[in-house]
C-alpha cells in the first residue's frame, strides 16, 4: 500500500479506475458517504469563524430541525481534538521512546495527567482561550475542543510510548542492518507497530471523550456563560427550561450520533488496523466492518487515500538514507551534564510547588484545605461503595455472558456502545425524579457518577469470561466444581486480571463524573451532594480560582494514591499469578 | 565447489582481538573474550557453541549491529577497493508482519534508494531464485515456518552481500523442513548462483555444522573463547552415515564436553564458579530421571555415545549438555569423551520407585551441590526453620549477575523441592522445613 507500490502497480490501480466497466454499487456508495462529509465538514467550520456576539443574536433553540446541525457541530469538535491528540502522541511520545531526558520529564507527566480529573481544569482553559480570541466563537470553540483533548491525549500517548519501547528487536537488527534512516525505520517499523495499541486507545479515548464535549459546551465561569451550538448546550438550556422532551431528544440524537460514529469511523480503522497486529500466526476471527468492506469495494478508495500515502512517501523520500555500518557504542553522558540536568528538574520540581502553594495560599487557609479534604473522603466512600456495587451486578451478569459466546458476540458491542454513551445526558431523568420524591441528593446522586463507567466492568468480564480455556471449564465440571468453589477456584482468578482493568478504568471515570454529577439542577432547583466534586463545580460557578486549584489539587493526590496504593498492587498480583500462559 | 577454490581466496573479514562484556566491569558479564577470527572468501564457517558462549555476539559484532567492548572488526577492501557487504539471516526470521512478501524482500533495496523499477525486477529475481514465486502478494502469517525462512534469505541476499551471516537460521524449524531448507542453500552456493563470496554460520547443532561447513569453530562458554578450530575435509553432499561423518560429530560432541584446561577445580565440573557461587543451569528433574532411564535401558545399557542419544531422544546438543553435565554434578554420571557412562547410584536409580529416587537424588544433592546444602544448613541452624529468598540471591549476587542469580535460585529450588530437604513459598519468597503433608 505505501510507496513499495512501483510504477506498474500504479500504472495498473489507476487503470483500474478508467476501466470501460460500469460503476458499481459500492463507489457510488462511497462517493456519497465521501461527499457528504465534506459538505457537513464545510458547514460546519463555517459557522466556527463567527464572532461571538452571533451566539446571542441565534442562541441555542430547542427546535428538533436544529439537532442534526447542532450534532454536526458537537462531531467536529469531537473529531479535531482526536485530530489534535493524535498530533501529540505522535510528536511528544517519539520524543519520549528517542530522548532518555524527554523521557524523565514526560513519562511521569503523562502517569499524572491521565488520573487528574480533567473537567476541574476547565475553568482555566475557558478563561485562557476566551482571553485569546476575544469576542470570538473560536476561543470558546478552542477551549471546548482543549476540554476533549486532554480527555483524550495522554492515554494514547502513553500507550504510542509503551508500543514504541517494545519493538522487537530483531525487527529493530533489521533496520540497523540494512541501515534505515530513522525517519524510515519510523514510517516503516515503529508506526505500524504500534497502530493495533494506538486505535485501540484512541477508540477508548473517543468513548470517554462524548462525556467530555457534553459537559463542555455550555459553561459558566463567574460572569462568563457560553453555550456553543451542540449537543451539550442543547441539553443545557433543556434542563433550564425544565423541558424532558427534549432531553429525551438529546438522547435519541446521542444514539444516533454515537452509533453512526462506531459504523462509519471505528469499526473500519479497527478492521484495517488488524494487519498491523505483531503476529506470526493469522487469527481466526478477524475483526469485520461492513463499512470498510464497502470502502475497500470501491475503486475509489485508492484515490481517497493517494494524499496520505504521498505525504508519507514524501517523509520518507526527504532523509538521506546514507547507508553507514557503525553503531555507536553506548554514549555515557558526560557526568557534569547529568548533574547539570539533575539540578535543572529538580528546580523546576521545587518551582512547581512553590508556584502551586503560592497560588492557592494567598487565598485559601488551613481550614479549607481540610474541607477539601473532607469532601474528598466522601467522594471516595462513594466511589468505592459504587465500583462494590457495581461488580456485584455486572460481575455475574458479565460471566454468564461471556460464557456463551453467541451472547457474548452480541452483547459486547452493546457494552461498548454503553460505555461511550455520554451518562450525563441521562443524569436530567435522575434528577427529576430526586426533585419529585424529594430524595436525599446525598444518597440519590451517587448512583449518577457510575452510570457511565460501569460497563467498563462489565465488557471487560465479558471479555475475561469469554477467553477462559475450554478446558479448565471441562475439568471443572467433570470434577463436580460449583457453586461458591467454582466462582473461587475458576471463575474469579480467570477473569481477575481483566476485572482490574475494567476496574480502574472505572474508578477513574468516576472521580471525573463527580464533578458534574454532585451538583446538578433541573430548572432554577439546584439540588447538591457533599463530596469533591461538587465543591470543585461550585468553586467553578463562583469563579472562585484558587478553590477550584486545592479542589483539583486534592482529587489528583487522592486519584493518584488510590491507582498506587490499591489497583497497582491488585494489576502486578494478576500480571505475576493468574494470567492465563 | 571445485569451481570455487580456483578463484584464490582472500580475507574477507577480520577479527582481531574482540572482546565484549555487559554491564560496565569485564568479569560476571563478559561474552567474549580475545577471540580472533579470519573469515576469507569462498567458505562456509560455522561458529559452533553452547548457549552463552557469545557466538551470537560475535556475530552481530561483524554484521555491524553492535560495537565490541574491545578489540577490532575490520572489513577488508577487495582489489576494486569495494568494502564487502554484509546481510543477516535471523533465527526468529524477523519479518514485518504488514509487508507482503515483496515489500519484505524490497526493503534492504529502498533503504539503499534504489529506483523502483530495478528493485521489483531484483527483489522478483531474488525470490525467484529461493523458491517463493507465486507467494509475493503473501503476508508472512499465510505461510509456513519453512517458507517464512525463504523470505528472510531472499531478503538478505538480494542486497548482494558478500558476505552472509546466518544466526541459527533453521533452529525454529521441523526436523524435515530444516533439513530441506539447508540442502536448498547448499546448492545454491555450491553452484555459485547466489552473489555471495562466503557464509558464516552460527549453530548449536553439531551436524548441522559438519553437514554444512569447510571449517567450524568450536567456542567454549561463559566467557566464549575459540576452543578449536576444525577443517572439514569431506566433499559435498555429504551423507550423515558416512562413517567418517559419524566420526568427525563425535569428536566435536567429544571437544564440547571436554573440560576448560584451564579450570582449576576440576571437581565442579563444567559450570562456571565453584562452591555455592556455582551457576546451576535451568534442568527439570524429571528431565534428568528420563536420561537416566533412557541411558540405563537397551541398546545403550549405562554407556552411550552423546551423539546417538542426542538423535535418540530428539535433542539438541545445546539441551542434551546441560543435562549430561548436571548429572556429571550429581555424580550420576561421567562424561568420557564423546561418550556418557551412568554410575552406580545411578543404575540403582534408574531400578528404583518414586520414595527411593527421591532418596538418592538427595543424597547427591546434598553431597555435590554446595548451594542447596547451604540452603538446607541455614534452615536448620535458624530456630524459626526459615530464611527469605532474597537473603540468598543477594549472597549469589555477590558472585554473578542477577539473570544468573535467579536463574540458578530457581534451579536449586526445584531440585530442593523434589528431593524434600526443603519447601519454598513463592508468594511469601520464603525458604522453610515446613512439609505440607
Amino acid at each position: 500500500m505505501t510507496d513499495t507500490i512501483a510504477r506498474p502497480l500504479q500504472a495498473r490501480s489507476f487503470s483500474r479506475l478508467f476501466r470501460a466497466s460500469p460503476p458499481n454499487w459500492a463507489d457510488l456508495a462511497t462517493f456519497l458517504l465521501l461527499a457528504a462529509a465534506g459538505i457537513l465538514i464545510v458547514r460546519g467550520l463555517t459557522d466556527v469563524a463567527q464572532p461571538l456576539s452571533r451566539l446571542s443574536v441565534q442562541p441555542v433553540t430547542l427546535d428538533p430541525r436544529n439537532l442534526p446541525g447542532y450534532a454536526l457541530r458537537t462531531t467536529l469538535r469531537m473529531f479535531a481534538a482526536l485530530g489534535a491528540s493524535l498530533l501529540f502522541t505522535l510528536t511528544v511520545a517519539t520524543l519520549a521512546a528517542r530522548s532518555r531526558r524527554a523521557e524523565q520529564i514526560i513519562v511521569p507527566a503523562l502517569d499524572i495527567l491521565q488520573s487528574v480529573p480533567i473537567l476541574g481544569f476547565l475553568t482555566f482553559t475557558v478563561t485562557f482561550f476566551l482571553r485569546l480570541f476575544p469576542g470570538q466563537q473560536i476561543g470558546a470553540e478552542c477551549a471546548a475542543v482543549f476540554a476533549i483533548f486532554t480527555s483524550q491525549a495522554w492515554n494514547m500517548a502513553f500507550s504510542f510510548y509503551q508500543s514504541l519501547r517494545s519493538v522487537p528487536s530483531d525487527l529493530q537488527e533489521v533496520c540497523h542492518g540494512f541501515g534505515l534512516s530513522s525517519m524510515r525505520r519510523f514510517l516503516r517499523l515503529e508506526l505500524p507497530f504500534a497502530i493495533p495499541g494506538l486505535v485501540w486507545n484512541a477508540m477508548m479515548s473517543m468513548s470517554g471523550g462524548w462525556f467530555f464535549v457534553v459537559a463542555s459546551e455550555a459553561i459558566t465561569v463567574g460572569n462568563t456563560t457560553v453555550a456553543l451550538p451542540g449537543i451539550g448546550s442543547w441539553l443545557a438550556l433543556a434542563i433550564a427550561r425544565e423541558d424532558a422532551a427534549a432531553v429525551a431528544w438529546a438522547v435519541g440524537a446521542m444514539a444516533v450520533l454515537i452509533l453512526l460514529y462506531d459504523q462509519l469511523f471505528f469499526r473500519p480503522i479497527v478492521a484495517w488496523a488488524d494487519r498491523y497486529r505483531f503476529e506470526q500466526t493469522a487469527s481466526a476471527d478477524r475483526p469485520g466492518s461492513w463499512a470498510y468492506d464497502l470502502f475497500r469495494r470501491a475503486r475509489l478508495l485508492p484515490v481517497a487515500l493517494a494524499p496520505v500515502f504521498a505525504f508519507g512517501r514524501l517523509l520518507m523520500s526527504l532523509d538521506g538514507g546514507a547507508h553507514h555500518r557503525d553503531v555507536p557504542r553506548d554514549r555515557r553522558p558526560h557526568p557534569i551534564a547529568e548533574w547539570l540536568w539533575r539540578l535543572f528538574l529538580a528546580a523546576l520540581v521545587l518551582a512547581s510547588a512553590w508556584l502551586v502553594i503560592d497560588y492557592v495560599g494567598r487565598s485559601l487557609s488551613w481550614a479549607d484545605a481540610g474541607r477539601a479534604v473532607l469532601a474528598a473522603l466522601c467522594t471516595l466512600v462513594r466511589v468505592v461503595v459504587l465500583i462494590a456495587v457495581a461488580s456485584l451486578i455486572w460481575v455475574p451478569v458479565g460471566v454468564w455472558i461471556g460464557m456463551r459466546p453467541r451472547w457474548a458476540e452480541r452483547l459486547q458491542p452493546i457494552a461498548q456502545f454503553l460505555a461511550a454513551f455520554p451518562a450525563n445526558v441521562l443524569f436530567p431523568f435522575v434528577v427529576i425524579a430526586v426533585v419529585r420524591w424529594h430524595l436525599s441528593p446525598d444518597l440519590w446522586l451517587s448512583p449518577l457518577i457510575i452510570l457511565g463507567t460501569q460497563w467498563y466492568i462489565l465488557f471487560n468480564v465479558i471479555a475475561g469470561a469469554s477467553v477462559i480455556p475450554t478446558d479448565m471449564r471441562e475439568a471443572a465440571s467433570m470434577f463436580g466444581v460449583s457453586g461458591l468453589q467454582w466462582w473461587k477456584r475458576v471463575v474469579i482468578p480467570a477473569i481477575f486480571p481483566y476485572y482490574v482493568t475494567g476496574a480502574l478504568t472505572a474508578s477513574g471515570g468516576s472521580w471525573n463524573a463527580s464533578i458534574v454529577a454532585e451538583a446538578v439542577s433541573w430548572g432554577d432547583r439546584h439540588i447538591e451532594a457533599f463530596g469533591l466534586g461538587s465543591y470543585i463545580a461550585d468553586a467553578t460557578a463562583a469563579g472562585d480560582y484558587p478553590r477550584v486549584a486545592c479542589g483539583v489539587a486534592v482529587m489528583s493526590i487522592f486519584v493518584l494514591a488510590f491507582n498506587r496504593l490499591v489497583w497497582r498492587p491488585m494489576y502486578a498480583f494478576a500480571e505475576r499469578r493468574l494470567r492465563l500462559a | 565447489m571445485a569451481t570455487r577454490t580456483i578463484a584464490a581466496a582472500r580475507p574477507l573479514v577480520e577479527v582481531r582481538a574482540v572482546s565484549h562484556h555487559y554491564g560496565r566491569t569485564s568479569g560476571a558479564g563478559q561474552v567474549l573474550d580475545t577471540v580472533d577470527l579470519t573469515l576469507n572468501t569462498h567458505e562456509v564457517v560455522g561458529l559452533l557453541g553452547r548457549s552463552g558462549s557469545g557466538k551470537s555476539t560475535l556475530l552481530r559484532s561483524i554484521a555491524g549491529l553492535l560495537r565490541p567492548s574491545e578489540g577490532e572488526v575490520r572489513l577488508v577492501a577487495g582489489d576494486d577497493g569495494a568494502e564487502p557487504t554484509v546481510a543477516m539471516v535471523f533465527q526468529t526470521f524477523a519479518l514485518f508482519p504488514w509487508l507482503t512478501v515483496l515489500q519484505n524482500v524490497e526493503l534492504g533495496l529502498e533503504a539503499q534508494r534504489v529506483p523502483a523499477e530495478e528493485r521489483r525486477s531484483r527483489a522478483l529475481a531474488a525470490i525467484d531464485l529461493i523458491g517463493l514465486d507465486g507467494f509475493e502478494n503473501a503476508y508472512p502469517k499465510e505461510l509456513s515456518g519453512g517458507m517464512r525462512q525463504r523470505v528472510g534469505l531472499a531478503r538478505a541476499i538480494v542486497v548482494n552481500p558478500s558476505l552472509l551471516l546466518m544466526d541459527e537460521p533453521f533452529s525454529a524449524l521441523d526436523v524435515l523442513t530444516a533439513e530441506t531448507l539447508r540442502t536448498d542453500l547448499l546448492d545454491l552456493w555450491s553452484e555459485g548462483r547466489m552473489p555471495i563470496q562466503s557464509i558464516l554460520i552460527v549453530t548449536h547443532n553439531i551436524e548441522e555444522a559438519v553437514l554444512m561447513c569447510d571449517r567450524i569453530l568450536v567456542f567454549s562458554s561463559n566467557p566464549g573463547r575459540v576452543a578449536a578450530e576444525i577443517q572439514v575435509e569431506l566433499p559435498q553432499p555429504r551423507d550423515r552415515l558416512d562413517p567418517a561423518f559419524r566420526q568427525l560429530v563425535d569428536d566435536i560432541y567429544a571437544r564440547m564436553t571436554a573440560r576448560p584446561v584451564a579450570t582449576a577445580a576440576p571437581k565442579d565440573g563444567h559450570f562456571p564458579g565453584t562452591g555455592i557461587a556455582m551457576v546451576l543451569p535451568r534442568v527439570s528433574t524429571n528431565a534428568l530421571a528420563g536420561l537416566i532411564e533412557e541411558v540405563d535401558a537397551q541398546p545403550f545399557d549405562g554407556r552411550a555415545s552423546l551423539a546417538e542419544l542426542a538423535d535418540s531422544l530428539q535433542l539438541e546438543a545445546d539441551e542434551l549438555f546441560p543435562m549430561a553435565e548436571t548429572l556429571q554434578l550429581l555424580r550420576f554420571a561421567e562424561l568420557a569423551g564423546p561418550d556418557i557412562r551412568l554410575t552406580a547410584p545411578a543404575r540403582r536409580y534408574a531400578q528404583a520407585d518414586v520414595d527411593s529416587r527421591k532418596a538418592l537424588f538427595k543424597q547427591a544433592l546434598l553431597a555435590h551441590v554446595p548451594l542447596a546444602q547451604h540452603i538446607r544448613r541455614i534452615l536448620d541452624e535458624r530456630a524459626s526453620h526459615d530464611a527469605p529468598g532474597r537473603r540468598f540471591r543477594d549472597e549469589l549476587e555477590d558472585f554473578m549477575s542477577p539473570d544468573y542469580a535467579s536463574e540458578t535460585l530457581r534451579t536449586v529450588t526445584h531440585w530442593g523441592r523434589y528431593a524434600e530437604i526443603f519447601a519454598y513459598d513463592e508468594e511469601d519468597d520464603r525458604f522453610s522445613l515446613d512439609d505440607p503433608a
